[in-house]
């Protein structure tokens, strides 16, 4: 494996850092300056990720280290396969979210923008920081970047229950990094005596089994953002969010960060041996299938259509987490896979029911019936994210449950395959009433409120309809051409079982 | 004898000298006094610098008072340790002096303008000569100095309430420095010498001696007093929450570092480790004292309603995870606690120079005082942030490196516990600070029945609150901003504070 | 026991001595019982000083012509000197503070004093005004 030393990573990350300033300093004063700030750098940053592409697709790795603060604190990133897969989508969502911002924010005149729009970078730099981070420290530190950058994001409303949920956004999130994973990075640097990253894992052999599990735990509990039960509850607190950010917390910056994590902690911490050895990860497989199914179940029974989202969320990222935990070659490429798909088909679903809200002023899931009938850009979009979601061709869902499936196999956890089954036919249970409602339905009305209002067209405005039309549209773009996914996923599953 | 060699005197004669010159120089023009002020204490930081660095490239530096040879006459001592702290105190005490003056003005009334400045110069005199004495007698003398100055400069202000705290803590320290009075004379009664250095020679013949024995714990019980140390800290919290502001800022940042110093002065430098685990369990008492300081402190923070007093208990448990680290006594730990008395001084620095400008703006000290103030003072509220999100031990702050030091220390002394503590305690952090925080920036300010709107008309109360940014004078601003972007230079150059601290470490555990 | 007790008396003085001022700064109400309580219990320290510089037979230390006479340590002595002035200063910034207590408060009883500033504090943070202009109590006071 060929290691170049480039500062391209920093500069990536620093983009974000740069355009935080830039859009402080416009101000209020110019919001069409601040706004394309805003665009430029999510342009600029996603051409830097991609242009890194070719060279990690020919088995190389980027490096570039920063500082060390001190011995075992160093800040350094690291650009390889799995890193470049989730900065790819991420700093791709982020234009597509920007241009949807904008239009969101423009449209219901929100306050604060300039704090709004320096936030979202931030949170954008922390993401990135995280996925391009060589080591837990560099990890822990964008980790908790995203956490401070996204409560403003979170509470941006400013409302009693804009805070409250906010509130309970960073006890779990701060609380959880603070004392699980802060406690897990300082036994591992005492084990191991590095926080370094590695293919083959950096604990293999250094202690016991017992602390071994004892650190896992710590990991896993300490990862908040992968809102694995019992430490979801936060998620759907932060629906009190304005509807870019719940996009940008559920498909891009907050959770896929937190699956990352763990994905990184499994893999490049412990080692697939290690843990395979250690039996952990067969548990933490039926773990997540626990959160796979309550979730899902939980989802059923939501009238909010971003609290239903929020769950199937939480149903969701315990796929990837699930994935990896098998341990498979196959197994890790669905997890991988999953990252990309679920953040395109979420984001949509989060675009639409923000669209909705901004057209309507509808939350609720009992008021949407008819309304494919006014919104049926936005609604057909939403029928394609869910039919992904749900893991039907031909959308990217299928083919990173397809993955899964065979990774369960290929792991002899034959009864994960019944998980995925149920939660597929929970998945269909509770999104295909909502579309069906939607077009199939004749809207009810209060008998107060009659005459019946027309069935105009309700479109949303241009900027806001585009960018969710781009990801639903993406997410079948991503089932006919995954290859450079399903590359990337090689590479890191190479990577990983040493069969390079 | 040439000026390099008369430094060491020239720290303590600098500020002893204006103590007694600012009140006639005052009589002329304020303002000169006040800038003889600011320019004595840039001299004696320069100096600090210098003897640190002197001390860097040659070693020890030994000063004889007198010209009279140790250990019959009074040694003063610069080493790694005692440079260290110079330089922290003389920095800390000129950021705050360049901070003082319109603080100062509004919270002190007229004529005590001079004297406060006199009795803050014999303050800052009593800290560097505790620092920089070589004689146990002599250091009880700076104590008193030091604790006298500090009653007076805390009961100087306008609230009477000060007056109360001041006098408690003039008994309680008064009952402390007896005790280490105490303490000496046992020492002396053992062993006939009164300079560290050749106690240090003598006591270990000595340590099966009960004399010893009395002398130590009545001296580890005096300084935890004067330390503030769990279970004596309840003069603290009122001391912080009445002094004037610039004095809360000074006490808070520089005078229990002190204390602290000497604790390690007297554990490590006198006595040796081999004392301390040995002979008397003073490391797990001291251990078990640091563990509860550190949670009751952050607990109780929580419960208050005052910022100063919340930062006040906040730094009880601060002064825990520095005794925490002397504790466990194995090199990290003494890393972190040693470097903790860098960051934590920083830390409060800010903290307390932030609250200083919001009682200057706004006359308030509640918590509640600062909502909303995100916008009209955002330089300021940045300061404090940056000095909040510090004492949450947030990556890339100050707090962290401490942390990072004391968990590492007590994993390898294998006290898993502690870490647990440790982040216990960072989780309560972030539950008062965060408090405050969303506070600052998420909430609107709330109405304040002014007294305006009760006599003048209520046309002009009822006009929404002025958003304008009106952030606190320039003198001000620069030397809060100053603390808390050190917050984070030291927090990511972390190297720097612990190149010169490792020497220290190596120097008191021997290795 | 007796010899524990008698031998050793000088300890025995400076231990009651101690306990008293202790227990006086402690327990008593009045602020200047409390001083006088401290200035006990500093001199308690004080005679221990000086008891320990005894030499048996010994006389004062001064230059004699006649060689080989005993003479008490003067060490403890002169650094008691100090000390005596540490507390001299310490009496006197408490009572100056006590003085201006008793001008704030119109009181120098503890518990007096610490119901005035429960009332004070009430009305601190009900009119949210800054300091309390004292004079104004002052008047009211005792």
């Amino acid at each position: 494996m060929e290691i170049i030393q480039s500062a391209q990573p920093l500069y990536t990350v620093a983009v974000s850092l740069l355009a935080i300033i830039l859009i402080g300093l416009s101000g209020n004063k110019d919001p069409n300056l601040r706004e394309s700030w805003t665009i430029l750098a999510a342009i600029i940053k996603f051409f830097m990720v991609v242009s890194m592409i070719p060279q990690i697709l020919d088995s190389k790795v980027i490096e570039y280290s920063l500082i060390t603060l001190l011995p075992g604190l160093e800040i350094k990133f690291r650009v390889d396969a799995l890193a470049l897969t989730f900065a790819t989508t991420a700093s791709f969502l982020w234009i597509i979210t920007s241009f949807y911002s904008i239009g969101y924010m423009r449209t219901l005149k929100e306050h604060a923008q300039t704090r709004y729009f320096m936030c979202f970078a931030g949170a954008m730099a922390g993401a990135i920081g995280v996925a391009f981070s060589a080591n837990l420290f560099t990890l822990f530190l964008f980790y908790e970047t995203i956490t401070f950058c996204t409560f403003p994001l979170v509470a941006h409303s400013e409302k009693p229950d804009a805070i409250k949920g906010a509130r309970k956004y960073i006890v779990y999130l701060l609380g959880t990094s603070l004392a699980f994973q802060l406690f897990a990075i300082f036994l591992t640097y005492n084990v191991a005596g590095t926080l370094e990253f590695s293919n083959q894992g950096i604990l293999a052999g250094k202690a016991s089994n017992a602390l071994l599990t004892v650190i896992f735990i710590l990991f896993i509990a300490g990862v908040g953002k992968a809102a694995m039960m019992p430490l979801h509850a936060w998620l759907p607190a932060a629906m009190v969010a304005p509807g870019p950010v719940s996009a940008l917390l559920h498909a891009v910056a907050v959770v896929k960060v937190g699956v990352f994590t763990v994905v990184k902690v499994i893999l490049h911490v412990f080692g697939i041996d290690l843990l395979s050895q250690l039996g952990l990860g067969t548990c933490l497989a039926y773990f997540a299938s626990f959160t796979i199914i309550v979730a899902s179940v939980i989802a059923l029974r939501q009238d909010n259509l971003k609290a239903c989202l929020a769950y199937s969320t939480i149903s969701q990222l315990s796929y990837i987490v699930l994935g990896v935990a098998l341990l498979a070659p196959s197994g890790i490429t669905g997890s991988i896979l999953h990252i990309t798909m679920h953040a395109f088909a979420k984001i949509t679903l989060f675009f639409t029911a923000g669209t909705i809200y901004l057209v309507t002023h509808k939350t609720r899931i009992s008021e949407l019936a008819g309304i494919g009938k006014q919104m049926p850009f936005t609604m057909s979009a939403f029928a394609v994210a869910s039919l992904s979601m749900i893991g039907i061709p031909p959308l990217g869902g299928f083919l990173s449950k397809w993955f899964l499936a065979i990774g369960s196999i290929e792991a002899k956890q034959i009864p994960i395959i019944i998980v995925l089954a149920t939660s597929s036919i929970l998945n269909a249970s509770y999104f295909l009433p909502i579309v069906h409602a939607a077009f199939f339905k004749e809207p009810h009305y209060a008998k107060h409120q009659s005459p019946k209002p027309k069935q105009n067209m309700l479109e949303a405005p241009a900027l806001v309809l585009i960018p969710l039309m781009i990801t639903a549209i993406g997410t079948l773009v991503l089932f006919l051409w995954p290859s450079l996914f399903l590359d990337l996923a090689r590479i890191v599953v190479a990577g990983v079982t040493g069969e390079n | 004898m040439t000026l390099t060699e008369s430094l060491p005197i020239l720290v303590i004669i600098i500020p002893l000298i204006s103590a007694i010159i600012i009140p006639l120089i005052g009589r002329i023009d304020k303002s000169i006094a006040f800038a003889f002020v600011i320019s004595a204490n840039f001299l004696s930081f320069i100096i600090s610098i210098s003897l640190l660095n002197t001390v860097m490239e040659t070693g020890r530096i030994s000063y004889w008072l007198g010209g009279w040879e140790p250990p019959w006459g009074i040694e003063y001592v610069v080493d790694y340790l005692s440079g260290f702290v110079l330089v922290i105190v003389s920095f800390i005490a000129f950021i705050i002096s360049v901070y003082a003056k319109k603080s100062v003005e509004m919270e002190v009334e007229g004529e005590k303008i001079l004297p406060f400045y006199s009795i803050y110069m014999l303050l800052v005199t009593g800290f560097m000569g505790m620092i920089i004495t070589g004689d146990i007698f002599n250091l009880y003398v700076f104590i008193e100095i030091s604790a006298l100055a500090g009653y007076a400069l805390i009961a100087i202000g306008k609230k009477r309430a000060a007056l109360i705290a001041s006098y408690n803590y003039l008994v309680l320290g008064t009952i402390g420095a007896t005790f280490i009075l105490l303490g000496i004379g046992y020492l002396y009664m053992a062993t006939g010498t009164l300079n560290m250095a050749d106690l240090r020679e003598r006591l270990p013949m000595l340590y099966d001696s009960k004399v010893v024995l009395t002398a130590f714990a009545f001296i580890t019980v005096g300084l935890s007093l004067k330390l503030a140390l769990f279970p004596f800290h309840i003069w603290l919290p009122n001391v912080y929450n009445h002094a004037p502001s610039v004095v809360s800022a000074l006490m808070a940042a520089t005078s229990a570092k002190v204390i602290a110093y000497v604790l390690v002065r007297i554990m490590f430098s006198v006595f040796t480790m081999k004392f301390d685990l040995e002979v008397v369990p003073v490391t797990k008492i001291l251990l078990f004292l640091s563990v509860i300081a550190i949670i009751a402190g952050s607990v109780l923070a929580i419960a208050q309603t005052n910022i100063k007093r919340m930062l006040a208990y906040s730094s009880i448990g601060q002064i825990g995870y520095i005794v925490l680290g002397i504790a466990i006594s194995n090199q990290l730990s003494m890393t972190g606690s040693l470097i903790h008395l860098l960051n934590h001084a920083l830390m409060k620095g800010t903290l307390f120079l932030v609250v200083g400008a919001v009682v200057y703006k706004t006359g308030m000290e509640d918590i509640s005082s600062l909502k909303g103030m995100g916008k009209k003072m955002p330089f300021t509220m940045a300061a404090f942030t940056i000095g909040a999100l510090s004492m949450i031990g947030v990556p890339l702050t100050v707090g962290f490196v401490s942390k990072w030091y004391l968990a590492l220390g007590a994993l390898k002394a294998g006290m898993w516990f502690l870490v647990f503590i440790i982040l216990v305690s960072s989780l309560l952090n972030a539950v008062y600070f965060w408090r405050v925080i969303e506070g600052i920036y998420f909430h609107q300010k709330p109405k304040v029945r002014s007294q305006k709107s009760t006599t003048k008309d209520s046309i002009e109360s009822l006009k929404p609150e002025i958003q304008n940014q009106d952030d606190a004078p320039v003198g001000m601003l620069i030397p809060t901003l100053i603390l808390a972007g050190l917050c984070i230079v030291f927090g990511i150059a972390a190297f720097i504070p612990v190149s010169v601290v490792t020497p220290i470490v190596n120097m008191l555990l021997e290795v | 026991m007796i010899e524990l007790i008698l031998g050793k008396y000088n300890y025995w003085v400076y231990i009651t001595l101690m306990m008293i001022g202790f227990y006086a700064m402690i327990e008593k109400e009045n602020l200047i019982k409390k001083i006088i309580g401290m200035n006990i219990f500093q001199t308690a320290v004080f005679l221990f000083y000086i008891s320990i510089a005894k030499v048996k037979g010994g006389t004062a230390p001064i230059l004699w012509e006649k060689e080989g006479i005993p003479y008490d340590n003067p060490i403890p002595h002169v650094l008691i000197l100090t000390a005596i002035v540490v507390s001299v200063s310490t009496t006197a910034v408490a009572l100056a503070l006590i003085i201006r207590i008793f001008k704030e408060y119109g009181t120098i009883e503890e518990d007096k004093i610490l119901i005035m500033s429960e009332v004070s504090g009430k009305q601190d943070s009900t009119e949210n005004s800054k300091f309390l202009s004292s004079t104004s109590l002052l008047q009211k006071g005792e």
